[in-house]
């Protein structure tokens, strides 16, 4: 019988995949908008906002922001988690990302459908 | 006397000066260090940069004319330098997390090619980050 002992609190190799899965996503989207750019002929507004026009295309962007500010909260944490010690200021900066973090995503979906 | 001297090269031993933190400005990192380390302050700016790139995504969608102010805004020198930076960031973060998912699925499994794919990183993202700068001026 396997008797492990495991402590912490288990989030881990969770945040290690998040980490990579939304890396993958955001790779992807990248090169496909810098594909298009590359493609156009000319560059200009209407270019630029009938890119967006759809709605797949902003469903695909909004996928990309909320990898972006997933794998953000992952990274920040991480930094913070190294560098800052003292309890309190370690968890002010904690709450302050995320709550930026998601003023952002509702940011996002209000310049995504035009609100 | 005899053991007095012992007594005192004992303790010269045990306060020998030991760094007691690391010494940056002493640890010369080898290139996939500072590809890692830069890949962890790219990030940070990417994070600090992300409202202002909203605001950007946002004036540039919403109507022909915040896009032509935006554009003019962006004409400012001290803006496409701003802009050239987070740029170099993106494309560092970009480049060096290609490289940590090649390692991840073994791709890059022994130590000549993790260093030479180390100066691939490098190279690529400052040679996009110059031909950026190039197209901006």
């Amino acid at each position: 019988m396997v008797n492990r002992i495991v402590t912490g609190a288990h989030y881990g190799l969770r945040d290690w995949l998040v980490q990579r899965v939304t890396a993958v996503v955001m790779a992807i989207y990248s090169a496909v908008v810098v594909v298009f750019l590359l493609l156009q002929p000319e560059f200009g507004y209407d270019t630029w906002a009938g890119l967006f026009s759809g709605n797949p295309m902003r469903t695909f962007s909004m996928l990309f922001l909320l990898s972006l500010f997933y794998h953000a909260w992952i990274g920040m944490r991480d930094i913070v988690m190294d560098y800052i010690k003292p309890a309190s200021i370690r968890l002010t900066i904690h709450v302050l990302v995320i709550l930026a973090l998601v003023l952002y995503v509702i940011w996002s979906v209000q310049i995504l459908w035009g609100l | 006397m005899r053991h007095s001297i012992l007594l005192a090269a004992e303790e010269m031993a045990m306060n020998k000066i030991r760094p007691k933190h690391l010494a940056l400005h002493k640890i010369k990192l080898p290139l996939p260090g500072i590809v890692s380390i830069l890949h962890r302050a790219s990030g940070a700016l990417l994070f600090v940069a992300l409202p202002l790139l909203l605001f950007v995504l946002d004036q540039s969608l919403r109507s022909i004319e915040t896009y032509t102010n935006l554009a003019e805004m962006l004409a400012h020198p001290i803006l496409k330098l701003a802009l050239l930076g987070t740029m170099w960031a993106f494309l560092h973060h970009f480049c060096a997390g290609l490289r940590y998912l090649a390692i991840d699925l073994h791709l890059l499994s022994n130590i000549s090619a993790a260093r030479s794919s180390s100066k691939w990183v490098m190279a690529v993202s400052l040679s996009l980050t110059i031909m950026f700068g190039v197209r901006l001026w």
